[in-house]
Formats: structure tokens, C-alpha cells, sequence
């Protein structure tokens, strides 16, 4: 690797707080993200099966797939009932759930959106074209496969998953979380840069901070 | 609407024309005419409605094809104006003073095809895109597969079908002789 | 409060006088004068219809300006339809517009049998028919529970999206699938009605009148929602034909345009239907009209059961799809969808796929300019409810 290639990935990997306004930095945290260790054995065991009973949902609709959450939020399915409950802010909500497709000018939006979420928080991806493309796989405004640019979960197949199988992943995650196997926001911090390096390779205009917690 | 044609080849020069349907209709007029005929239907004739406004891409011909869309609330036909413009030079008078929401699809036609409107309100500014660097998108000559396969990161196992070829190889063997397909280009 | 009791919204009084620079029309805002404050209104908001953003410029409550942002369902349909045969758009074709794909199908359907010159029979008409009527049933469904959540009212979209749900069903026993069917192809539909479908539709029709009663009581008589709705965004006579608004939100204002009745496709003219149309142009005026239709789309489906012809070919002759090539030509093909004339201008160069294929989706202008327009002066809380009450719907105004 020659030196202005090192060079470029130095300068594209700088805070980009680092061009922001005197006044705007004290916004945006300049810490890279750290990880989280778990507590002894016992203990985080209880804390995931308590986190599994109380998925508060971040009411994003990205894509088509936020249709069938509409039945699963209200009378027939109620997803209330599991626990689940939508959440207007990224702040107070802990389950991501991407509805389909992702165009790049979304899939900004996600990250940032993610990013602010408060951790634990988990990711499920809806739909055929968040695994990988789906029927817009030739498409060149829909990302491909999610799990290069956020970390996922759980999928869920079928365009578009029925209410059911929304309820049956819910569960699949709720496993998951009781195994102690959602890992995604640690694995997030580990490999940061990776993740940032293919977010940068697709959204060209990347004006905003590298990360805001 | 035949009164109405002829009407209008006596102001213009009416380059073709075209009865699709009993209520659609479609003339095609000079580049430099195309914003007096527009307000000469808006104003006289009825067609007060927009439609839309698009752009279909001839790039054999080296043309890019605008067709307005107007309806007549009265006498419930749909006109197609159409103009043939340059392919390599594109720009069109802007309509954005005879509607309101003519803007809307210049600004769309401007990111997709490239296809500039002098004048226009927002034209510059992105509607769907952010960030877009290569050419405009809609243009025949971009191709969407190879760029999302260039850009995007492939799940390997992905497998694609002529429909045409699989059908032929996996269901039509048995069936070659069958009289029920009935085959028009072979 | 006495106010409240004449229930006439008046919103912010236009007075422009504080805005003294004016440029092309609209005031010169200096944000940095501390007078102002910019905020953006989703994307990630549960106050906007779908996926979109609109970034408003506020005074106190006020919205002094408002820019719609476009762009995050971008999918690129056309783009994809010109690399695809003709039978092979129909999967993606109906991801248009998610709430009601249906006249997405038949737009396209029957623009290839007009360029192709293929005559439909009879009963697969009715069954289109059929088909379109029940998924504006499914769409009003929707759009009331959106209204009234955007209002506060949250137990009418409980209400209202359950019971979208059991049309649902009815659609996946016509069709087989939930939300998307795709139903309609060239030439036909692809099933025959299921058994003791008729009964199933019919009882399932008196349930929804009798919840569309309930929603008349708590919702269009309330007095919470009258005064928020009335005066809201009011769209005069004059603006219809100046940004092309079509469907309920050019209804309620006094235009009488409906394409089911102007220029009947499928079997409208066959059936006993009356334009419904209201003189205030107002958010309540909408949401009136809106009502009075989907009475009359239920009464429109018993009235097209009752109808439908029990033998008949449901597919007309075709070539083999596969190798379909569809005469050179162009045309315009447009139906009622409930936002308004939904239509599909397809260009074939006689070849085995679509040359150029262009969907104009019904609130295309609505989200944009006039929403633009009629954004200025209203209070923020009020910007859900008078972008629901326009029935915007994101993906088939970017596609």
C-alpha cells in the first residue's frame, strides 16, 4: 500500500467534526464508539430476558414493507401483545425494523437514525431486498444486501412478509436476545471502519458528522 | 377534435398526427411553436389540464421525445403534444408560467435525462438523486445493472433467467411439437 | 373558545408585512435574524405519509415557508421496466403505489392490449371491475385511519386498518396474495372467483356499513375534528386547473372530474354511479367526499356482484407471452385510483420489451407544489393532518 493511498483512507476516516463550525462541534461527539462488555453470566441473563419482553419499535417506515406493520400495530395482529410497542423517536427505541428496499438517499437516513438509537438496540431486515436486492436487484438506487452497511439481526423473506411472519421474526429476535447471541451493536464498534468505508462508498454527498451517539 | 386538427394546421406546422383511441390523440409540432400551441389550447380550445410532461429517449434517432399531456374537461379527450429535441444539446423552453406545477417535471427531467429548461424554478436542484455523479440515469445509454453490480455488494447464490431460454430448455422440450404454443418469430 | 364554537380555522392572518423583501413572490426569509427556525418534518417522523420530508421554516407556530423533499423510495421502475419483457413488469409494476396496487395493474394491462389491439372478454371486465373497486375500498380504509391518527385519534385506525384487513382476505382468496395480487395480465385476470366468495363479500360489506356509521359519529360529526378540519388548506376553483389536481382533492373544490364517469374504462358505464363532488375546497370538504365515496364504492361492489356473469372466458386468446412483441405505437391509458387519475403512458418500439414506460401517479403534484402552497400560514401540528387530508402517497409521486 503506497503512502497517498494511506493518506486517503487517514483523511477519509478524520472526524468529520473537524469541518464543522467552532460553535457546532460541542453538538456532535467526537468519541469513536466503544464497545460494551457483558456483566457476569447470571446477571446479563436476567437483563435479556428482561430486554426481550420490552422491544420498543422505532416507527421508520422505509420502505414498502412499513404496510404490513400498519395491521400488525393495530386490531387484528396487535403486536402489543408480544411487547412491542412504536416509538416516534430513535431515541427511546431499541428494535430498528428496515421495511424493504433501501434507495441511497434512505439508507442515510437509517444509519443516522441507528446511530442515535440508544443501545442494546437490534436490527430487522424485512423483505427479499434487504437480503439481497430482491426484484430490484439491477435497480441503481436500491442497495443491495444490508448487512454491509448496518448490522442485522434478524431477516425476514417474502415481498412483503406477511403479518405472521413479522410475528414470527419478532420471536426469532426475542431467541435470540435470550441466547445472548445479539451482538450487533458491539460488532458495529469492532468493525467500525468497514462499516463506514462501504456507508461511504455508496452515499456520495457525506455531509454529516462520522458518527453522532 | 378533426375541426379542432384542422384548426390547429393552420396556425402551425403540424409534423404528424395521430388518432390512437376515440379520446386520445397525438400531434407532434415544431421545437420553436410548441409554447404557442400550448397556450393556444390552454386558452381557446379547453385543454386546461396538465397531464404531465415526460421524455422518451430515441437514441437511435439521436432524439429525445417530450410529450405534454393535456386534457379537456369538456369534452373529456386527452392531447398528446409531442417535440422532437437534440439528443447532444437538450434544452426546451420552459412552461412553468402556463402551469404551476410544470416545474415539477422539468425539474424531474432535468436530473433523469439531463434535459436542461432555461428559466425554470428549481431546476437545478435534486429531486430524487443525492449525490449523483455519473450520467443522468434514465438515458438509454446508462446501464443500471452494471453500475448496482459495480457499486453495490453482491450476496453470492443469485442466479438470473432469460425467461425465454429457461422455458425453452426446461418446459418446452416435451412440449415442442404441442399446438398449444403457438410460436410468432419462430 | 368562542372560537371553537363557530369552528372556522382561520390559521396565522397572511399579513406579509413582516417579511418586507419579496422576491418572485415569496418573502425573503433571514434565518440568521433569530426570527426564524428551520425544521424538517421527517423523513423519520411519524407526522409525514410514508417515506418523504418537507423542511419547514417557522415563526413561533407558524410555517412560513415549507420545501417538499422527494426521493427516498426511489426504485427507478421505468429504468427497470426497459430492460424487462412485457409479462415480466407485472411484479414490479404494482410495488407503485403500496395501498392500492391494483390500478397499477390494470393501467398497465390494458395499455398493452390497447397497443396490441387485444380485446377483453366480458367477464374478466367485471372481474377488474371488481378488482379496482375493492382496493379503493382498501385504500379509503387506510386513508380514514390515517386522517384520524394524525388528528389524535388513534381508535379510529384501530378501527379502520383491522377492518382493511378482512378485505384483505377477501383479496387473497380472489387473488392469492395480501397486498400485492397482481391480478390483471394481458388479456384477462388470472382466476376465476373461489367459491362462496359472493356471500363472503356481501357480509363483509354490511360489517363495513356498519362501522362506517360509527366512523360518521365519532369522526365526521366531531366537533375536535371539525374545527381543526374546516378552513384547513383550502383549495380554490381556480388552482385545479393551475396545478393539475385531480381526484377527491379537485372534487371536493367543485370539479367535476371523476375518470370512472368522464371517460368509463372497465364496466363503469354499466353500473349506477353519481359523481360526488362539494363546493369548499376545505380539509373537511376532502374528508367528506372521501367518506361519501367509499359508501359508494361499497355500494358499488354489491352492486357489481350482483352482476358479474357466472360462465364466460376469463383470458382472452394470446400469443406466448414470453415471446410477446407489442407493436411499435404509444398511448396513455388512465383510471380512478382513490388519490385521484392515475395513469400509464407507454411507448413500444416493437420490440420483445417496453420502450418507455411512465407511471403519473395521482398526488404527483400534490405533495409537492401545492402542498408547498397551502403549507404557508397553518400551524405545525395542523401539517399531518392537511397532508393526509391531500392523500399524498410517496412512492408513485418518485417511483
Amino acid at each position: 500500500m503506497n503512502k497517498k493511498h494511506i493518506d486517503d483512507i487517514e483523511k477519509q476516516m478524520k472526524l468529520a467534526n473537524e469541518g464543522l463550525p467552532e460553535c457546532e462541534r460541542c453538538l456532535f461527539s467526537d468519541d469513536r464508539p466503544s464497545s460494551v462488555e457483558a456483566f457476569n453470566k447470571y446477571y446479563e441473563g436476567f437483563l435479556n430476558w428482561a430486554r426481550s419482553r420490552s422491544l420498543w419499535m422505532l416507527a421508520f417506515g422505509t420502505g414498502c414493507g412499513a404496510t404490513e406493520l400498519r395491521p400488525l400495530m393495530t386490531s387484528r395482529f396487535d403486536m402489543a401483545r408480544f411487547g412491542i410497542f412504536p416509538r416516534p423517536t430513535p431515541r427511546q427505541a431499541s428494535v430498528f425494523v428496515v421495511g424493504g428496499y433501501a434507495s441511497i438517499k434512505t439508507i442515510k437516513r437509517i444509519i443516522r437514525s441507528y446511530e442515535q438509537m440508544q443501545g442494546p438496540k437490534y436490527v430487522i431486515a424485512l423483505g427479499s431486498c434487504t437480503i439481497n436486492g430482491g426484484m430490484y436487484y439491477d435497480s441503481y438506487n436500491t442497495i443491495n444486501r444490508l448487512d454491509y452497511y448496518i448490522p442485522v439481526d434478524v431477516y425476514i423473506a417474502g415481498c412483503m412478509p406477511r403479518p405472521e411472519a413479522l410475528i414470527a421474526g419478532f420471536n426469532r429476535l426475542k431467541e435470540k436476545i435470550r441466547a445472548g447471541e445479539c451482538e450487533g451493536m458491539n460488532e458495529y464498534t469492532e468493525k467500525f471502519d468497514w462499516y463506514k468505508e462501504n456507508q461511504k462508498q455508496i452515499i456520495k454527498d457525506w455531509n454529516m458528522p462520522d458518527y453522532n451517539w | 377534435m378533426e375541426q379542432l386538427i384542422r384548426k390547429i394546421k393552420g396556425m402551425v406546422h403540424l409534423k404528424a398526427y395521430r388518432k390512437q383511441r376515440d379520446d386520445l390523440y397525438f400531434i407532434t409540432v415544431e421545437k420553436a411553436q410548441l409554447e404557442m400551441i400550448l397556450s393556444h389550447l390552454k386558452k381557446n380550445e379547453g385543454f386546461t389540464h396538465l397531464a404531465f410532461l415526460q421524455a422518451v429517449d430515441f437514441i437511435e434517432d439521436s432524439r429525445f421525445q417530450l410529450t405534454y399531456m393535456l386534457y379537456n374537461y369538456e369534452t373529456g379527450v386527452n392531447l398528446g403534444v409531442l417535440v422532437l429535441i437534440d439528443r447532444d444539446k437538450p434544452e426546451m423552453n420552459s412552461i412553468h408560467k402556463l402551469w404551476a406545477h410544470g416545474w415539477q417535471y422539468q425539474r424531474e427531467l432535468h436530473e433523469l435525462y439531463g434535459i436542461d429548461f432555461p428559466g425554470s424554478p428549481r431546476v437545478h436542484e435534486s429531486f430524487v438523486l443525492e449525490g449523483w455523479e455519473e450520467m443522468p440515469p434514465m438515458r438509454r445509454d446508462f446501464d443500471t445493472l452494471e453500475y448496482s453490480e459495480r457499486t453495490f455488494f453482491q450476496r453470492p447464490g443469485r442466479s438470473t433467467n432469460d425467461p425465454k431460454e429457461y422455458m425453452k430448455e426446461k418446459m418446452y422440450k416435451n412440449y415442442a411439437a404441442s399446438p398449444r404454443i403457438r410460436r410468432d418469430d419462430e | 373558545m368562542s372560537n371553537l364554537s363557530k369552528s372556522k380555522y382561520r390559521g396565522f392572518e397572511a399579513d406579509r408585512s413582516k417579511y418586507p423583501v419579496e422576491e418572485e413572490g415569496k418573502p425573503v426569509i433571514d434565518l440568521e435574524s433569530h426570527k426564524f427556525t428551520k425544521i424538517w418534518q421527517g423523513p423519520q417522523h411519524p407526522g409525514v405519509t410514508g417515506n418523504m420530508a418537507v423542511e419547514l421554516i417557522i415563526n413561533g407556530d407558524e410555517i412560513v415557508d415549507a420545501k417538499a423533499h422527494m426521493g427516498y423510495l426511489h426504485r427507478s421502475f421505468e429504468k427497470l421496466m426497459e430492460r424487462r419483457r412485457y409479462i415480466q413488469c407485472f411484479p414490479i409494476v404494482c410495488r407503485i403505489c403500496v395501498p392500492e396496487p391494483d390500478t397499477n395493474e390494470y393501467c398497465v394491462s390494458a395499455a398493452m392490449e390497447d397497443l396490441a389491439g387485444i380485446t377483453v372478454p366480458e367477464k374478466a371486465m367485471w372481474l377488474r371491475t371488481l378488482n379496482l373497486e375493492m382496493s379503493r375500498v382498501g385504500s379509503f380504509l387506510m386513508w380514514i385511519g390515517g386522517q384520524a391518527g394524525s388528528l389524535g385519534m388513534g381508535a379510529i385506525s384501530q378501527w379502520t386498518v383491522g377492518m382493511r384487513d378482512y378485505w384483505l382476505d377477501l383479496f387473497e382468496e380472489m387473488t392469492g396474495g395480501r397486498v400485492y395480487h397482481m391480478y390483471m395480465i394481458p388479456g384477462g385476470v388470472r382466476k376465476n372467483l373461489p367459491d362462496g366468495f359472493k356471500d363472503r363479500a356481501r357480509r363483509l360489506i354490511v360489517k363495513t356499513r356498519r362501522l362506517m356509521q360509527d366512523i360518521d359519529n365519532t369522526f365526521l360529526s366531531n366537533a375536535i375534528i371539525k374545527s381543526r378540519l374546516q378552513g384547513l388548506g383550502v383549495i380554490s376553483p381556480e388552482m385545479v386547473d393551475e396545478y393539475g389536481i385531480v381526484g377527491p382533492n379537485a372534487r371536493a373544490s367543485g370539479r367535476e372530474y371523476d375518470i370512472r364517469m368522464n371517460n368509463p374504462y372497465v364496466c363503469y358505464d354499466n353500473l349506477d354511479i353519481k359523481m360526488i363532488t362539494a363546493t369548499e375546497g376545505d380539509a373537511y370538504a376532502r374528508a367528506q367526499v372521501r367518506y361519501r365515496e367509499l359508501n359508494q364504492s361499497l355500494d358499488l361492489v354489491a352492486q357489481i356482484l350482483d352482476r358479474i356473469p357466472e360462465e364466460g372466458a376469463i383470458q382472452a386468446e394470446m400469443p406466448n407471452l414470453l415471446h410477446w412483441k407489442i407493436p411499435q405505437g404509444q398511448t396513455y391509458v388512465k383510471a380512478e385510483s382513490t388519490r385521484g387519475e392515475h395513469g400509464f403512458y407507454m411507448v413500444s418500439d416493437g420490440s420483445e420489451k417496453p420502450r418507455r414506460v411512465f407511471a403519473r401517479g395521482a398526488s404527483y403534484t400534490h405533495a409537492i407544489s401545492v402542498l408547498e402552497k397551502l403549507a404557508v400560514n397553518v400551524s405545525v401540528s395542523d401539517l399531518a393532518g392537511l397532508m393526509v387530508s391531500l392523500h399524498t402517497c410517496p412512492p408513485e409521486i418518485e417511483r
